[in-house]
């Protein structure tokens, strides 16, 4: 199929739709409005439906009802729309019922700003609700990547019974590029037998319940729980290394910033610095075996980000000490130059040669 | 080629964004890599509106551009706002219809197209981004002109197609105003 061009925000929605997404609940807010619009526009031409609720709040209760009933379904938000919907994130975990929640985030905390920026990693990875869960969160780097996370998150929130968040920043949102739409690797989905669907009278009722009043059950739910999240975190990392070899100083980074970064490690090869990237594509589970194959010549990391340090902490985590670990971020929504970056680069190795 | 980074800027009306889109279509028509990257934000009817195309035979880095190698300005504040982001020797194509002082900098090529004379004199005063588009192509050849023509048709649809032939014209005279 040839390559289109489309604007991110849309890409991500003809993705979900090519996955078999029927329904989306939301509610406006910059800049990911193109993504419900053209939900709006082309979810009923397949025999879907899309429904602007009152408030994020409500919306991702829709989401909750919907996937409940063992639809397809799918709700996107930016940064402060994303945290109201944190309570039906962590019961829709907490019943474990499929869904695909995408954050087109913005410059925090409270209200913020609408220009780009990576201050939901806390609140993607570490959990914004309440509770003992997880979420398998993507974070795209370009739009190609953007479609193919989108298209695989529908399977795997299917396979786990998981919420599946993919968050890009504002520039994935606004920007076009060309993108294709290929099929995702098969996956043997397992019957949706827990819908609430009607019984027909044929059955006992399905319960979609995320109350547990009796802590010896709760427990042994939350053990269910932690027993798949495992299997998430042996089966579903994703990263990718770049320029590894006799690399004297390796930086992490996600999202458009490591795009931003490879800019930087251009640069810095041209004047003899040879430095390599860990580009996290899961943001959880955190590719901590990357960190295993960092080369001898490595000094220092850098987490490079669009925050004020959130990464950082799951990259202290994987370096386990072994290396120092350096921070360059700038917040608000302004965007690192690939300048900055070097420079920081150099300061780590002690002053430009 | 060498990667081109291209900052297209105005006020919102003149066309730049899908002046920007119509490179980026092209360079993808060409098998190129590309990207496009608009400003976006709160903004007021009439206001500043620019967008970043990339173009590359490597994979795009950064869609964000700090170091243009041409910006194509369409009103004062744009030059004001983005001659500083060029490089040296980078090309800066000056509307010179609405903006009549030259460029603070001497370690760039200026050239002046009188762009909305141009599409006045081709009777519609929209197609003054196709002809800043013509005189880009014409000193910088990053994609053919056959393939914005493409583009064109591609993002126009068959309703619009009688609108390709002055679109074409645009793209011609931009060229000839920076022919030397």
């Amino acid at each position: 199929m040839a390559k289109i061009l489309m604007k991110g925000n849309e890409a991500i929605g003809a993705a979900a739709i090519k996955a078999g997404c029927k329904y989306f609940f939301g509610y406006p807010i910059t800049p990911q409005n193109e993504l419900p619009e053209f939900m709006s526009r082309e979810l009923h031409k397949v025999g879907g439906c899309f429904v602007q609720a009152e408030s994020e709040v409500s919306a991702i209760n829709m989401v909750y009802g919907a996937a409940g009933a063992g639809a397809r379904v799918m709700t996107s938000s930016s940064s402060p729309g994303i945290a109201l919907k944190q309570e039906g994130i962590s019961y829709i975990a907490g019943a474990e019922l499929p869904c695909v929640i995408v954050n087109i985030s913005r410059g925090g905390p409270g209200l913020g700003g609408i220009q780009p920026a990576q201050s939901d990693y806390f609140q993607s990875t570490r959990g914004g609700g309440n509770g003992d869960y997880r979420l398998l969160v993507f974070a795209p780097a370009s739009l190609q990547e953007a479609v193919d996370c989108t298209m695989e998150a529908f399977d795997l929130a299917d396979y786990y019974r998981n919420p599946v968040m993919v968050i890009g920043d504002g520039m994935i949102g606004q920007m076009m590029e060309p993108i294709e739409f290929n099929e995702p690797v098969k996956r043997e989905l397992p019957e949706k037998d827990w819908a609430t669907v009607g019984t027909k009278g044929a059955r006992k009722p399905n319960i979609i319940n995320s109350l547990a009043l009796d802590p010896a059950e709760l427990e042994k739910h939350n053990i269910k729980l932690q027993a798949k999240y495992k299997e998430m975190e042996e089966n579903e990392v994703r990263y990718e290394m770049y320029n590894m070899e006799d690399a004297e100083v390796v930086m992490v980074s996600y999202g458009t910033t490591a795009r931003i970064v490879k800019n930087a490690i251009a640069a810095l090869k041209e004047e003899g610095i040879n430095v390599g990237l860990i580009r996290p594509i899961t943001l959880w589970p955190f590719p901590h075996k990357a960190f295993e194959e960092i080369p001898a010549t490595t000094k220092a990391l850098l987490s490079v980000e669009m925050s004020m340090g959130q990464m950082i902490d799951d990259v202290k985590i994987a370096s386990s000490g072994r290396w120092p670990v350096h921070f360059y971020g700038r917040s608000g929504g302004m965007i690192p130059t690939p300048d900055a970056i070097a420079n920081k680069v150099k300061e780590i190795l002690g002053g430009a040669r | 080629m060498a990667t081109q980074q291209v900052i297209c800027a105005g006020f919102g009306g003149q066309g730049v964004m899908s002046m920007g889109q119509l490179l980026t279509y092209a360079g993808m028509i060409e098998g190129k890599n590309v990207s496009w990257l608009p400003s976006y934000g709160p903004e007021m009817r009439g206001g500043t509106a620019n967008c970043s195309v990339v173009v590359s035979d490597k994979p795009v880095g950064s869609p964000i551009i700090t170091d243009a190698t041409t910006a194509i300005v369409m009103n004062l504040p744009s030059m004001i706002k983005f001659e500083k982001d060029l490089v040296k020797d980078g090309i800066l194509l000056i509307n010179s219809s609405l903006i009549d002082k030259k460029p603070s900098r001497d370690d760039v090529k200026a050239y002046f197209v009188p762009a909305n004379e141009i599409a006045n004199e081709l009777g519609n005063a929209k197609v003054a981004n196709m002809v800043m588009l013509g005189a880009f192509l014409e000193l910088t050849k990053t994609v053919e002109v056959d393939s914005i023509v493409a583009a064109l048709k591609k993002v126009f649809g068959p309703a619009k197609e009688h609108l390709v032939p002055m679109n074409k014209d645009a793209l011609e005279r931009g060229a000839a105003a920076v022919r030397a």
